[in-house]
């Protein structure tokens, strides 16, 4: 690749998969962007007229924008919070040397290949139902009213259901970089008179710096578009307790038919996950070169 | 302070026994190296000092303390590693602050050793780098300089100087060992080569399998090892062994005489030496090393003469001990006939 004549001839060949991926990426962006001036409800077809930033106003004037809005950036942060900080934890216990590791490990792992609406329904029926869930009975058990969590704190059961799933990916790509650390450091931590608690904040933490940046950015691009949990769990509501900015644009395109305000959704979206990823990047992508 | 005594340790792996039961007493502000081939168990012993193994029986005992049961901090050790195990993510300040900083001590007392230890080891300019920015040398010196700082009461070496470069091990041999003169604190070295148990050791106890072979200073070890053992690893070439009727003449099962102990007379004489032909010949300029074939299939000996000996390759030639005391004698069991 140093030549002059190798470079230029390696930009004609990478070309064709560079323009792919650039059309596949441009058309439903252009198209989104095309729709999202236009009034264009599934109701009235034939009727698209141009009508400019209208959809845009109302979308980002509507109550339930601010509330979807506020729900994404919670469920995101409550999220990535529990699974960094029971990764770590989970990792430093599976780090240990026990009888059983390898099972443990793989028991660890099975969230992570539950599919996400099933994994919802489980949650959502078996644990969380005020009649028959698990949870109601343990309540009933030591004689309390059982709580309603699906209607009563909506937006914090499916924080918990989708940490639930993304727990093992964290715990995972934290342990292989646990077990990636020297062990003579530890050792040498130890002899010069650190403890537990400053040999984890000082040696192991620092260590794990930049398997906990990419947890971080790969839950993030995901945890955007959680959609399937709330879908077959509480439908966003009630009200717009638990909507975010993904099943919004679904509720606005779908359920009210409006494909122009949708689309408008859909760009709202796209840049508040471009807002999301450079403040990401700001803040912890240094961490990623060496 | 610094009087290190090992009674009865032993160590076991499951059911491999690694440490037989072992004994040893270290002085204060001695520098003892421990030296024995690969798997031998030089590291598990530093380890079981330092306390990063447990002994599985027996004491340790620190400054007349029993040490055996306390944690690797509270035995006022320091120890630098073989890979040296400096903390990558710190400064080359915050790694050598970090034990002062670990023992609460206050920020500018931390500043002024820090600083102290710098300009001791050269690395004042280096400061605010980070490990991975520093050469081999240069980390060698970081890690020493961690340990020097918290002024324990000895300083445990395994292999570090095993990664640098020939030329660079020479300096940091005379560094550590300015660095004994000038701390005169106890030092306990591991090391495979002899060369450098030969050089910087106040003592040196040559291990096999967990044993010790013997404990001396290193001109003791040269000039009266205890057995076939001890004899082949210290001195370098090694000592040449011969068996059968040549040992028997000196009433023993094996003789040994070191390569710097013989002479070579050109021709085949019929006086007391053993005769041969030259095989491979090493040039180092002030010496020459020459492999030397016996007649009658009686092994190959390794003869040390001047750098201007006119031997060629395939000339015969007689060699012969410089006197009869300098032909050491070992019985059937490999221990030394005095
Ligand atoms: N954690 C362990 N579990 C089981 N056996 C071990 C363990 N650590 C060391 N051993 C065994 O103990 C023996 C001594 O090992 P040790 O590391 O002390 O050797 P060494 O003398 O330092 O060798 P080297 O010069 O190669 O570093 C070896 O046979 C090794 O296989
Ligand atoms: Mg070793």
């Amino acid at each position: 690749m140093a030549t002059a004549h190798s470079r230029t001839a390696a930009r004609f060949m990478i070309a064709p998969a560079v323009l792919l991926l650039l059309a596949w990426m441009i058309i439903p962006l252009s198209m989104t962007l095309y729709f999202s001036t236009l009034r264009y409800n599934l109701l009235m077809p034939g009727m698209e007229d141009f009508i400019g930033f209208d959809n845009y106003s109302y979308f980002l004037t509507d109550p339930a924008f601010f509330a979807a809005l506020t729900n994404t950036l919670l469920l995101v942060g409550g999220v990535l919070l529990i699974t960094v900080i029971g990764g770590i934890l989970l990792a430093l216990l599976l780090d240990q040397p026990m009888f059983g590791q390898g099972i443990v490990r793989i028991l660890v792992i099975a969230p992570f290949f539950v599919m996400p609406t099933v994994s919802a329904l489980v949650w959502k029926n078996m644990f969380m139902n005020p009649v028959n869930g698990l949870f109601a009975f343990l309540t009933k058990a030591v004689g309390l009213q059982p709580f309603d969590f699906l209607s009563h704190a909506p937006l914090t059961s499916i924080i918990i259901m989708v940490a639930w799933q993304w727990l093992p990916f964290a715990t995972l790509i934290l342990l292989t970089a646990m077990q990636s650390l020297d062990s003579e450091q530890i050792e040498a931590a130890e002899m010069d008179g650190a403890g537990a608690f400053a040999r984890f904040f000082h040696i192991v933490l620092p260590h794990l710096t930049r398997a906990i940046t990419v947890v971080v950015l790969i839950q993030t691009i995901f945890l955007l578009s959680v959609f399937a949990e709330i879908l077959v769990t509480t439908n966003g509501g009630p009200g717009t307790a638990s909507t975010n900015i993904t099943y919004l644009v679904y509720a606005q395109s779908l359920l009210q038919f409006d494909v122009g305000s949708g689309s408008a959704g859909g760009i709202v979206a796209v840049i508040l996950a471009n807002i999301v990823a450079i403040f990401l990047m700001r803040m912890i992508g240094k961490n990623l070169d060496i | 302070m610094g009087q290190i005594k090992l009674e009865k340790v032993t160590k076991a792996f499951g059911n491999t026994q690694v440490i037989p039961p072992l004994d040893l007493e270290i002085e204060d502000g001695e520098f003892v190296v421990f030296v024995g081939p690969s798997g031998c168990g030089k590291s598990t012993l530093l380890r079981l000092i330092a306390g990063l193994e447990d002994v599985t029986s027996g004491d340790i005992v620190i400054d007349g303390t029993n040490a055996t049961a306390l944690p690797p901090a509270r035995r006022r050790l320091a120890m630098v590693f073989q890979s040296y195990a400096l903390y990558p993510h710190m400064s080359v300040k915050k790694n050598i602050a970090f034990p002062l900083k670990m023992a609460k001590m206050p920020e500018d007392k931390i500043e002024e050793k820090v600083k102290n230890a710098a300009h001791i080891l050269n690395l004042t300019d280096y400061l605010e780098r980070r490990p991975g920015q520093l050469s081999g040398g240069q980390r060698q010196r970081v890690a020493i300089g961690r340990a020097i700082v918290r002024e324990p009461a000895a300083f445990l070496f395994d292999e570090p100087l095993s990664n640098l470069d020939a030329a660079l091990r020479v300096n940091m041999r005379l560094e550590i060992s300015e660095l004994h003169q000038s701390l005169k604190t106890t030092m306990i070295y591991v090391t495979h080569d002899q060369v450098e148990a030969m050089t910087m050791a106040d003592k040196i106890v040559v291990l096999r399998a967990g044993n010790i072979e013997q404990v001396g200073s290193p001109l003791d070890l040269y000039r009266s090892p205890n057995n076939l053992f001890v004899a082949g690893f210290i001195g370098s070439p090694k000592m040449n062994f011969l068996e059968g009727e040549d040992a028997a003449k000196h009433g023993a099962h094996t003789i040994g005489v070191r390569p710097e102990h013989l002479r070579v007379i050109h021709g085949a004489t019929t006086s007391s030496g053993w005769t041969g032909t030259v095989g491979v010949i090493e040039h180092l300029g002030s010496d020459t090393f020459m492999h030397v074939h016996l007649d009658g299939d009686r092994g190959t000996i390794t003869v040390r003469a001047d750098g201007d000996n006119p031997a060629k390759v395939n000339d015969k030639i007689t060699v012969e001990a410089l006197s009869e005391d300098r032909i050491y004698r070992f019985d059937k069991g490999g221990m030394a006939i005095r």
